[in-house]
């Protein structure tokens, strides 16, 4: 896994663009200060598994002495643990529709977050080409995008409800609600974005509609695209959790839920900690995704 | 010179532009032949139009009086017989230095020449600016000299009636911009390609050009002056220093300059 998704910087830089509306301008990576002299690899290795390690010995020190000493009913350590040993040694059990094992539950949950984003990639990066691109298009739709922004995803589940009458397409419908804003702002920036000069060189080779759209438009706009989708995809993930408390059936939210009404609290803390875990692979993948094809950083 | 073929030719051109504060009359009665072969450089004050007439001549504006013609035919567009070398190189960053000629070369040859064909031509055009060993770099990892060869080679590449230049070397260092004006001399001799080149240095006008087309202030700017260079090609830089050629034309641009600027404050 690349350390890089566990820094704090990219996150936020993110967050920033979708703040914002202005472009972002890729900065320059921020950097730790200068060391006064230089780690080897063994000591840089050590520090990034040391440090965090020490991190998590003390979390589970002061879970133990709060458990032990204020909160009773909180399960121990040990609890905990025995209870995932238990969940992960047979994560794909089925008993029948409502009882399956965890990683049957992560992957519909996986399932929904993907088609709700997937859905929103294809609808998003078309608005938001029309929206950098089209002035009048750009005054027309964005007071209605400024409106709905802010709003939870969630408030948007009835309505999926009252349209679908499944759960199914209802969560979909939430999590495409969710990933849709940022994909249309980030592409829309990504296109005010590129300089005339590209523009430029494009009109002297003559390039008609569809070159310029497939040479110059998509390529300089995709690492905003790619931005967007990175921030949709992390706050799907959040979202689908929430989405499926509400609307039961199977999946990891709905676990999580059903878990508590089981007043197994153990689990529910194996499954906060499996969410993470599953996060963070998401994450990844996407970073991964975005900095291949990010011109704008590449420096060797 | 004059008995060579009339490549270009710019013909009573005027250039307003309206602003929010009204209209702005840029160029007005510019007026100028460039035969084929031919080194032309325009130099002017900044802000006497000379980057306008060049976008006029590549066709990126639009002249709202007069015309240019390119060998008798109406100039209403840009287009890669006119191909421009921006002052910023103006390469596109998400491909490699290879594929930023090699886009002008497929869009330019399409159906003209096979795709073997095109990678030779590719490859030739980066061997006559000397960047073939950084084929595969991208923009970022290059230097500013070297992204703007990058630059020359993928106008050359488009085979150009006409190759222009838009400040080219204004962003760069001293001894860089030395070394790509000695580079563009080469290929003018090598290919014979027509020039015109926008500029403010004086020696480097001198240096490079046949003729030097000196441009009055704006607004309404014109051609005030036109100096011959009569020097000799091929040129070195170090033996121009006490020649008395050089350093005449030299000197009248100067002096246009100059009484340009004063004229202006008086």
């Amino acid at each position: 896994m690349n350390s890089a998704v566990l820094s704090i910087v990219e996150p936020e830089k993110g967050l920033d663009m979708a703040a914002s509306n202005t472009a972002p301008v890729p900065s320059p990576q921020l950097r730790e200060p200068e060391a006064a002299r230089e780690r080897t690899p063994f000591e840089t290795l050590l520090r990034a598994v040391l440090l965090p390690a020490i991190t998590f010995g003390l979390v589970l020190l002061g879970w133990t002495i709060m458990q032990a000493a204020f909160v009773p009913a909180f399960p121990d350590v040990p609890a905990v643990w025995n209870k995932a040993v238990e969940i992960f040694s047979d994560p794909f059990y089925v008993y029948g529709p409502n009882d399956m094992g965890i990683a049957w539950q992560v992957m519909y949950s996986l399932g929904r977050v993907l088609g709700g984003f997937l859905l929103a990639v294809a609808v998003g990066i078309p608005v938001g080409f029309l929206i950098g691109s089209n002035k009048t298009f750009e005054q027309a739709w964005l007071p209605l995008i400024a409106i709905l922004r802010p709003v939870s995803p969630l408030a948007w589940l009835p309505i999926g409800l009252l349209i679908f009458r499944a759960v199914d397409p209802s969560a979909i419908f939430v999590i495409f609600i969710t990933s849709i804003w940022p994909i249309i702002l980030n592409t829309a920036a990504g296109v005010k974005a590129i300089p005339q000069d590209y523009l430029n060189v494009a009109r002297v080779l003559n390039f008609n509609r569809r070159e310029m759209v497939a040479k110059i438009y998509v390529p300089a706009t995709l690492p905003y695209m790619l931005t967007g989708m990175q921030l949709s995809l992390g706050t799907a993930w959040m979202v689908i959790v929430a989405a499926e408390m509400l609307t039961g059936g199977i999946g990891i939210g709905f676990y999580i839920w059903d878990e508590w009404n089981n007043l197994s609290v153990p689990s529910i803390i194996v499954a906060i900690i499996i969410i993470g875990c599953v996060g963070i692979m998401l994450e990844a993948g996407m970073g991964f995704v975005r900095r291949r094809y990010d011109y704008t950083s590449k420096k060797e | 010179m004059t008995d060579r073929h009339p490549v270009l030719r710019i013909s009573k051109v005027g250039k307003t532009f309206d602003t929010r504060s009204g209209s702005f009359e840029a160029l007005r009665d510019v007026a100028l032949t460039i035969h084929e072969g031919e080194f032309v450089s325009i130099i002017g004050h900044s802000g006497c139009g000379k980057s306008t007439l060049l976008n006029l001549v590549a066709g990126l504006e639009t002249a709202t009086l007069g015309g240019i013609f390119l060998d008798g035919i109406l100039v209403d567009g840009p287009g890669p017989e006119r191909a421009v070398v921006f002052q910023n190189h103006s390469l596109l960053p998400w491909l490699t230095v290879y594929g930023n000629v090699r886009l002008a070369v497929d869009k330019v040859f399409a159906g003209r020449k096979s795709p073997a064909e095109r990678d030779d031509w590719t490859r030739e055009m980066l061997d006559l600016v000397n960047m073939a060993h950084a084929a595969d770099k991208r923009p970022s990892e290059i230097s500013g000299g070297m992204k703007q060869r990058v630059g020359i080679a993928r106008a050359l590449a488009m085979e150009p009636k006409v190759l222009l230049l838009d400040e080219p070397f204004g962003a760069l260092d001293a001894l860089t911009r030395a070394q790509l004006q000695d580079s563009v001399m080469e290929i003018h001799a090598r290919l014979g390609n027509t020039v015109v080149m926008i500029t403010h240095d004086v020696d480097e006008a001198v240096l490079l050009s046949d003729r030097i087309v000196m441009m009055s202030n704006g607004p309404a700017a014109g051609i005030g002056e036109i100096h011959d260079v009569a020097l000799p090609r091929p040129r070195r830089r170090l033996e121009l220093g006490e020649n008395t050629d050089y350093l005449a034309a030299r000197s009248a641009v100067m002096r246009f300059l100059t009484r340009n600027r004063t004229d202006k404050v008086a």
